[in-house]
């Protein structure tokens, strides 16, 4: 190892190796998706035009932009919290759908149960508060059933997103489908005004659920790495027998966690719900349990990463139909990038070797 | 596999069973109703059972594959495109173009095997990320394709959709099929009756053959099994291709068996459902077909049930909303894995790649 180190020619500050690999990878994975696009006989550079104007070419774009990755930053926190102790959250998928349908009731039938309208500095918290509740508990029970009994989290969390799609598809076509008589589909009512956020500026719709969202990075942030709470966590999830050898209550730590996790799962579908489109609609979840996991894994699980890599995929998703329509080229390309970059960015021995990196001699001299 | 979770399981297909006997019997003759239930059961657990005996090669030689998912979209997608080329475009007969279609369905399955082993045993990257990228992969690929191919104006079929060969004929098995009356249970289509098989092979193979017990060395102490000379790579690479080809032929059932066409997204999570199955059959393969046999049962309740709507007693209305009966066999699992089975146990090695 150590004699291959002076023959770089050039060299690279450290902080910036750090960052190096993964826009490496980013890079390469642009450049691997962009000769797909030319065997399919499309114009690559156009595309990727496209996509970056669709994404962040304007005001509106970036604003589109943040719309679609406020969602996937919930989410992808989500996923991250519960890696970092450990446990395999598959189940954002319902965790999400139930929040949205627990912060949409709240919205549509408290006034009403209650006779009143309900100011909008307590219905509005009120509202999301439920979302966050029903992630809290979806998430909850995996949890519960891993710490008091052993209960595998991976098949429970998915049996978990199986009941919430079957519960909502119950639930949005039975006893809270909008009773409006020109609707046709799977959704609830519409939430009463006092549970709508109102938009920052009139005619974007970027929202304040955005600004949630940056603000619930840093705090995940702060509780993983400055915090009592978040040393027991990442203990736990590197070595339970070790956390029980310093005291530290696992099975406790281990419910607190997927119940969080659900809860940040359950957030990102009240926001959507208080935010954007003051309802939930079924089939409106689907696939935000498949790209969290993604969005986590790119993040390697550090909130931070975590934020970065859900605004890599918002802008994607975002710029996408731009890029559809001005190249013929379909959106579903962008999931064909998305899974090279997350190649790419876990796989850096590819990318060292591409690109001839060598990785920090520390380990070599060390051992 | 322990004998408890044989009864449990046993005891709660027959349950499930019973129910739909109870509200059907005064229209339609208890055993038509059971051979029918037993029928679907077995067909519709198909594709469940063979993802989760592709996890099990997979894990039980120490990778994790969550990439099951994937597999299935794939060669469910490039199987069904074979088999609609060569019916259509090189004019082979039904049968032949079906059976291209299984052929590249498995060949699909067995290549992102290749590709998962290279990730992970080769590339070492991590074995979660690797599922992942093959899961989203499959996604993009299966969209990207099946619009570019079949929708453009440009595209192979001149944007018009093609003309599927159809699906596999039921098999006639002499012996079983003509059983009198119980011999409709084994009137099943090709991939459900290799399933069956395949269970009762790799049960076979992984217990009492020198391979299985080098597949399960390198699963649970890969340093040990190095140590007397069994090529830890080689095993995981096999292991992991004979997964993916199995996982192929999980494809080739949805679109080559079950329905004659294809569309995004049809794998719906089974690949998933397929790990659970896994997990739950304590990585065995009887243990798993049970398992899976639990989502068949309740499925198989689920669509005999549309039947007998009007019959179902009003205490048990509940029934009669098909939510609630599809809610029962995921409620089922958590119940029974927490509650009576408890602990399954991982292969010791899973997940960790070999460091010489």
């Amino acid at each position: 190892m150590e004699k291959d180190g002076p023959k770089r020619n050039f060299q690279i500050p450290e902080f910036l190796k750090e960052f190096l690999v993964p826009i490496l990878a980013v890079f390469t994975a642009i450049i691997v998706g962009g000769i797909v696009i030319l065997i399919v006989g499309g114009d690559p550079i156009a595309a990727y035009r496209g996509l970056f104007e669709g994404s962040f070419g304007s005001i509106r774009a970036l604003s589109e932009t943040t719309v679609w990755a406020t969602p996937y930053i919930f989410a992808g926190l989500a996923v991250a919290l519960a890696f970092n102790g450990g446990l395999f959250n598959i189940g954002a998928e319902g965790q999400l759908a139930f929040g949205a349908v627990a912060a949409s009731w709240a919205g549509y039938a408290l006034p009403a149960l209650l006779g009143t309208s309900i100011p909008k500095i307590i219905h509005l918290p009120l509202s999301i508060i439920a979302g966050v509740l029903a992630g809290f508990i979806w998430g909850g029970i995996p949890g519960w059933l891993k710490a008091k009994f052993g209960g595998n989290e991976v098949i429970n969390t998915i049996m978990m997103n199986y009941v919430a799609l079957n519960l909502t598809s119950f639930l949005l076509n039975g006893p809270m489908k909008d009773p409006s008589p020109t609707n046709v589909i799977a959704r609830t009512p519409e939430a009463a005004e006092s549970a709508q956020l109102i938009p920052i500026f009139q005619g974007y719709r970027f929202h304040w659920g955005f600004i949630l969202a940056v603000i619930i990075v840093f705090i995940t942030y702060w509780i993983l790495y400055k915090t009592t709470f978040g040393f027991e966590i990442r203990t736990v999830g590197t070595n339970p027998n070790a956390g029980r050898y310093a005291g530290i209550n696992s099975s406790k730590i281990t419910f607190l966690t997927l119940a969080i996790s659900g809860a940040l799962a359950g957030l990102a579908g009240a926001i959507e719900v208080t935010a954007l489109n003051f309802r939930h609609e079924l089939g409106f979840s689907v696939g935000y349990g498949f790209d969290a996991i993604a969005i986590a894994l790119l993040g390697r699980n550090n909130p931070i990463g975590v934020f970065i890599a859900a605004i890599l995929f918002g802008a994607m998703k975002n710029g996408a139909t731009r890029m559809q329509f001005l190249t013929q080229i379909p959106v579903d390309i962008i999931s064909i990038i998305q899974a090279l970059i997350l190649l790419f960015v876990a796989a850096d021995a590819i990318v060292r070797f591409i690109y001839r990196i060598h990785k920090k001699e520390e380990k070599a001299s060390v051992s | 596999m322990d004998s408890k979770r044989i009864v449990f399981i046993f005891l709660i297909i027959s349950l499930l069973f019973v129910i739909v006997i109870m509200i059907g019997k005064s229209q339609v003759d208890p055993i038509v109703i059971f051979v029918s239930m037993f029928a679907t059961t077995l067909s519709v657990a198909t594709p469940l059972t063979l993802g989760a005996l592709c996890g099990i090669y997979c894990e039980r030689s120490g990778v994790v594959n969550i990439g099951i998912e994937g597999m299935m979209l794939s060669s469910a997608f490039f199987g069904w495109l074979a088999s609609v080329m060569a019916n259509t475009i090189f004019g082979l007969e039904v049968i032949p173009s079906l059976l291209t279609g299984v052929l590249v369905a498995v060949l699909v399955g067995g290549l992102l095997g290749v590709f998962h082993a290279v990730l992970c045993v080769s590339f070492k990257i991590d074995q979660i990320i690797a599922g992942t990228v093959i899961n989203i992969l499959a996604i993009g690929v299966t969209g990207f394709l099946n619009r570019q191919l079949f929708f453009e104006k440009g595209g192979m079929f001149g944007g018009q959709f093609p003309h599927s060969p159809g699906v596999l004929p039921r098999l006639n098995i002499p012996g079983l099929t003509t059983i009198p009356i119980f011999g409709k249970i084994f009137e099943q289509q090709p991939i459900a009756i290799s399933a069956i098989i395949l269970v009762f092979i790799s049960h076979f193979i992984l217990n009492y053959t020198r391979w299985g017990l080098r597949t399960r060395s390198v699963g649970e102490n890969p340093l040990a099994a190095d140590t007397v000379g069994i090529n830890v790579t080689k095993m995981r690479y096999w292991n992991v291709i004979i997964g993916g080809c199995i996982a192929g032929l999980a494809g080739a059932y949805f679109t080559i068996e079950s329905v004659p066409s294809f569309e995004p997204l049809l794998t719906n999570g089974r690949g998933f459902i397929s790990l659970a199955a896994m997990i739950f059959g304590n990585w065995s393969p009887f243990g798993a077909w049970a398992a899976t046999l639990v989502f068949g049962a309740a499925q198989a309740m689920q669509i005999n049930l549309q039947f007998f709507r009007e019959l179902i007693p009003p205490q048990l209305a509940i029934l009669q909303i098909s939510y609630v009966v599809g809610l029962i066999p995921y409620i089922l699992t958590m119940l029974i894995l927490t509650g009576i089975i408890g602990k399954s146990r991982p292969p010791a090695a899973v997940g960790k790649p070999y460091e010489k």
